[in-house]
């Protein structure tokens, strides 16, 4: 006998798959078959404590569930009264399927690339990834993205409506579109990574959940399609996250790379991730990839002097072949400062100054380098530049007392 | 189901073509319209006059009044149509995307509704 706690966290662990099929029955409509799962699962809490659990609990959800929705499809049609040939012929197709051994397929795939459509609004596409495949509350997804839950519901709503209306299919895409598409659901799992990681704003607790439904929704991602890059995503942000605890100090102040107490670092989270970069380097490796091999060479350093420079430029050039933005070219000269000396360094972040004047860090990475340089005033102007342009309140904090070192050693006579 | 593809495009970027650009699109039309009649996509679709031939028609409290216009804010103005079927929205786009003037300006792509 299972008790509704046990009942639920299996409900839990198999709602995304349980209704992942039922929409393929219900012809792409996501709330008839979200009510069938609902009923699936009060079902569930009723009869399996007085029946026993059933030995397969994912296909008795799946069959109940679909049962339920072709149960709504009947009624709607009598209700209807005008039997349109569609609806008769749908109902009629999902009456046909044998209900008593269902083949337990995974559709989550299917619910993965149709969430991400790209005919859907990105806030729209990132909203329904949570709510159908990740385990999250409405209401959790709205503090979340700091937006009312009416305002999340209301967005839910619309994309669902769009899905039925205009008739987005509830398929994996053909051969032609799937690399790009796969690329779209790439990037709106790292998305929700980076909104859980930038902790720009709101609730710690959310935040870090978020990183964890990435990181879940990224496995399922690299599992599914098998994509090399999808397993550089992967490892990316499983890298990231291990750093979580080690990321800010007791104050919640920023704690840079170098300085960071490398004990702290989830070891277990990295080993997995290591484990990954190899295969996902294989072949033409792209910027997930790539990053998440930078990431790692960082990580395999067991003290921040010991990291490789020379290799992790090398990447950064690769990186910079592959996605030529101004942000990567400023990591690149980071790197390459670090590997031949602050002087080649600045060169090269000089020659960003059009595209990133109004970018806080390129002003604390220029600040850094002339710092170590010994150009105390210069570094000085340029720290107070980053503080004109700093967003959030810890990382002021820390310019703040860069700021006052290179201002007081300037007159220091030591 | 039914998609109305609705083209939109700058008449004034139309317009600048040379006569000989103009009869390629017009020769791009005619076979891409042969095409999806072929291939049983087609239900229907026509070129519009140019937007300085509109008029538009309001009723208030019964009463109709007829003006010049619509006097475009937007940069680009409806300059044609097709009502193809397609199985889902995928095709639909994959359809609009080969209408010539999608190079030119942008489709909008509508699925018709249903009514009763």
């Amino acid at each position: 006998m299972q008790s509704a706690a046990a009942i639920e966290a299996a409900f839990r662990r198999e709602r995304a798959r349980v209704l992942a099929t039922t929409i393929r029955a219900t012809h792409g409509d996501f709330d008839l078959a979200e009510e069938a799962v609902q009923d699936a699962f009060a079902a569930a809490i009723a009869r399996w404590p007085v029946e026993g659990t059933p030995d397969e609990p994912r296909g008795w959800l799946i069959a109940v569930a679909r049962h339920k929705a072709i149960d709504a499809i009947r009624r709607r049609v009598k209700l209807r009264e005008i039997v349109s040939e569609q609806a008769a012929q749908a109902a009629g197709d999902a009456c046909d399927a044998p209900s008593e051994r269902v083949a337990v397929a995974d559709d989550r795939l299917r619910l993965i690339y149709t969430c991400c459509h790209p005919a859907l609004a990105t806030e729209a596409q990132i909203a329904l990834t949570l709510r159908t495949l990740g385990g999250l509350t409405t209401e959790e997804i709205a503090r979340a993205f700091l937006t009312s839950p009416v305002t999340m519901a209301q967005r839910l709503v619309r994309a669902k409506s769009k899905i039925r209306d205009a008739g987005i299919p509830y398929e994996v895409p053909e051969a032609a579109q799937l690399a790009e598409r796969t690329g779209a659901v790439m990037a709106v799992v790292y998305l929700i990574f980076n909104e859980g990681y930038a902790a720009t704003a709101g609730d710690t607790w959310i935040r870090r959940d978020l990183c964890g439904e990435a990181i879940r929704l990224g496995r399922l991602v690299a599992e599914l399609t098998g994509d090399a890059e999808a397993r550089g995503l992967l490892a990316l942000m499983l890298l990231h996250d291990a750093r979580r605890d080690a990321r800010t100090d007791a104050r919640g102040d920023v704690v840079l790379l170098e300085d960071q107490d490398r004990s702290r670092w989830d070891q277990a989270q990295i080993t997995e991730a290591l484990a990954l970069v190899p295969d996902a380097l294989r072949g033409g490796p792209g910027p997930y990839s790539l990053q998440a091999a930078i990431a790692a060479l960082h990580a395999s350093a067991p003290r921040a002097c010991d990291t490789d420079w020379r290799q992790i430029a090398g990447l950064f050039n690769e990186l910079a072949r592959r996605q030529p933005t101004p942000i990567v070219a400023l990591n690149r000269a980071v790197a390459i400062a670090m590997w031949q000396g602050p002087d080649a360094g600045l060169a090269l972040i000089d020659q960003l100054a059009d595209a990133l004047a109004g970018y806080h860090l390129w002003h604390a990475a220029r600040a850094d380098l002339l710092r170590r340089l010994g150009r105390h005033p210069e570094a000085a102007a340029a720290y107070r530049a980053a503080l004109d342009h700093v967003g959030s309140a810890p990382e002021r904090r820390f310019l703040e007392g860069r700021l006052a070192e290179v201002s007081g050693s300037a007159c220091d006579t030591r | 189901m039914q998609y109305l593809l609705m083209i939109y495009e700058d008449e004034k970027v139309w317009n600048a073509l040379s006569e000989a650009e103009r009869g390629k699109f017009y020769g791009e039309y005619m076979a891409f319209t042969a095409d999806i009649k072929q291939s049983g996509h087609w239900i229907g679709g026509n070129p519009l006059q140019p937007i300085h031939t509109a008029t538009t028609v309001r009723v208030r409290d019964g009463k109709a009044s007829i003006t010049d216009g619509p006097f475009a804010e937007t940069r680009e103005q409806l300059g044609g149509y097709y009502l193809v079927e397609a199985k889902d929205l995928d095709e639909a786009t994959k359809l609009a995307a080969r209408i010539p003037g999608a190079r030119l300006g942008s489709i909008e792509v509508r699925p018709i509704m249903r009514v009763g």
